[in-house]
């Protein structure tokens, strides 16, 4: 099966340091491949890249058989590639449904529509109250996002990134700072995208990681070191020693 | 339906105004009609700078020359069509001048927008302040428009037979239907889908560009039709006053529209109309004692700051909970 999304030879540097390097990376349609390395491997210059907030200094990434090397971030939305971020971004100030309803309309029709009020397209309101459940989000739907769980917060950001119907959906570490039972309620809500996209998940979480993902790349100052499937990865001699240590014995 | 509180104060604003000529002919303060046109034409203005700063979050300060550009685009149209040799084909006509001045307002908007939105913050506010200034000088420097010593109009744009402009009363309601015209128009706008985007870019960029909008398409069309109201605010006063200088131009004018913006309240939907009203009606009061009538109009600011942040338009709108 030809991959989703996939880059040959991507590099980015930052001044001397070389935050990607050389990296070569398959995705294949609906799995969840999870991206894991040390702090500063480059994982999140690696997302910003694919999602076009950072401009590659060489390689390819194709999205669905499509060069989107040099591509706007807002237009990659359209080919279906979406992200989530590390650090939560959300719209306050907003309710979550209304949070919701503005990621539906980035892809729902022209939004330089001026004259009828958005509180009248029922379709907007329905998708987002469809997304909110999907994200267990439901109870919620009124609440200002200020007013939000750290948890919760963390949810309604996949949740804007899943409202466009992403065939890829690049997740930044959702699980960054959740409790063990808010990781829990993320990692269901994960195993449910799986039917319906493809993931690509940055996660520090190990256990969450070695469950979730069919396969696994081990990214360690900007090189691949390995890549395979959870058991491959978890003998690997090389990614033992460059990172997961004791933990993974 | 009920009606919220916003639609109140506008509902209660709009039937004072439309009493106020007639308590002014009866106490014989006909003066006054002037002063309510001048605050319903910067009201116009600020109500645009509101869409580009409230709810664009873009902080101009070029509205002041598209409002000029507006006032000269009337009056050199008017002034044309009393030439027997013109290379502009002048107009008298209330229905091409005024959309006119609109059109002009919103492609010179359009202009500024495209290359100042390729900034941010502090330097979008001064690459704005260029353009400003560039068109002061422009206006400035155009001797056969009177430069520096400005342009008059021989009489008032032609509406429609039998309402005459000239009388100042039936220009004061024309002013008071266009003002709640453009209120309802703004009304819509910012409730519309594009609005919702605005207020989403305001808020968060970045995460408008992650879901999928081009930013910078709705903020260079908002700033468009800023300029828009911005050039129609400029053919009223200039049809007021049947006079436009490069005065109307100066970067201070621009710092005057954001300071009533401020005091009306950012992102208000009745701002735009109490801002100008406060800061005119100080003017108005205050310079007829001392010349130095700006010290009043430094403590209202200073008042509204601390009272109420949010504004004067926000003391009729209950806080969202």
């Amino acid at each position: 099966m030809s991959p989703v999304l996939a880059t040959t030879s991507l590099r980015k540097r930052f001044g001397g340091i070389t935050a990607t390097d050389d990296v070569s990376l398959d995705v294949a349609a609906h799995e969840v491949h999870a991206l894991i390395g040390p702090n500063g491997a480059g994982k999140s210059t690696l997302i910003g890249q694919l999602a076009g907030t950072l401009r590659p200094d060489g390689g390819t990434i194709l999205c669905n058989g499509l060069d989107v090397t040099h591509m706007p971030a807002h237009k990659r939305v359209a080919h279906g590639l979406a992200r989530s971020y590390q650090i939560t971004s959300t719209f306050r100030g907003l309710t979550v449904l209304d949070n919701l309803v503005l990621a539906v309309q980035a892809t729902a029709g022209s939004s330089f529509r001026f004259w009828r009020p958005a509180s009248a397209e029922a379709s907007l309101y329905d998708r987002a109250r469809e997304v909110a459940a999907l994200v267990d989000l439901s109870a919620r739907e009124d609440v200002l996002v200020d007013h939000l769980s750290h948890g919760e917060e963390r949810q309604l950001e996949v949740g804007l990134a899943l409202a466009s119907r992403p065939r890829v959906l690049l997740l930044d570490e959702p699980m960054a700072g959740m409790g063990k039972e808010e990781s829990a309620r993320m990692l269901h809500l994960i195993e449910r995208l799986r039917s319906s996209t493809t993931v690509l998940l940055v996660e520090h979480d190990m256990a969450a990681v070695f469950r979730l993902a069919d396969r696994i790349t081990v990214l360690v100052y900007g090189r691949v070191i390995a890549s395979g499937k959870p058991d491959e990865i978890r003998r690997d001699r090389e990614v033992r020693e460059a990172y997961l240590g004791a933990a993974a014995s | 339906m009920k009606l919220g509180a916003t639609w109140w104060f506008g509902i209660v604003a709009v039937v004072l105004l439309v009493l106020l000529p007639p308590i002014a002919s009866f106490t014989q303060q006909e003066f006054y009609i002037g002063v309510a046109t001048r605050v319903l034409a910067y009201a116009i203005a600020v109500s645009s700078l509101n869409l580009v700063l409230g709810h664009g979050g873009m902080l101009s300060l070029a509205q002041g020359s598209l409002l000029g550009a507006g006032a000269y685009t009337t009056a050199i149209l008017t002034v044309e069509a009393t030439k027997d040799v013109t290379f502009l084909p002048g107009a008298t006509s209330a229905w091409i001048t005024w959309p006119a001045a609109m059109l002009v307002g919103a492609l010179l908007g359009l202009a500024i927008a495209s290359i100042s939105l390729r900034t941010r913050a502090i330097f979008f506010l001064m690459i704005t302040l260029a353009f400003n200034q560039m068109l002061y000088y422009l206006f400035f420097s155009m001797k056969v428009y009177g430069g520096d010593d400005g342009l008059g109009m021989a009489a008032r744009s032609d509406l429609l037979p039998g309402l005459a402009l000239e009388n100042d009363t039936v220009f004061f309601y024309v002013a008071l239907a266009l003002f709640a015209i453009f209120t309802f128009v703004q009304h819509r706008l910012v409730h519309s889908r594009f609005g919702r985007v605005l207020e989403g870019i305001r808020i968060n960029e970045p995460r408008m560009q992650a879901l999928g909008f081009d930013t910078y398409r709705y903020k260079l069309v908002c700033f468009a039709i800023g300029g828009a109201g911005s050039g129609l605010a400029g053919a009223l006063l200039v049809n007021k006053n049947l006079f436009v200088s490069p005065g109307l131009l100066d970067w201070l004018q621009s710092g005057t529209l954001l300071v009533m913006t401020i005091l009306g309240g950012v992102g208000q939907l009745w701002g735009g109309l109490l801002g100008a009203a406060a800061y005119l009606v100080i003017e108005e009061l205050l310079s007829a004692y001392t010349q130095r009538w700006q010290i009043g109009l430094g403590v209202a600011l200073i008042a509204v700051t601390l009272y109420a942040p949010r504004g004067l338009g926000a003391l009729f709108v209950p806080r969202r909970p």
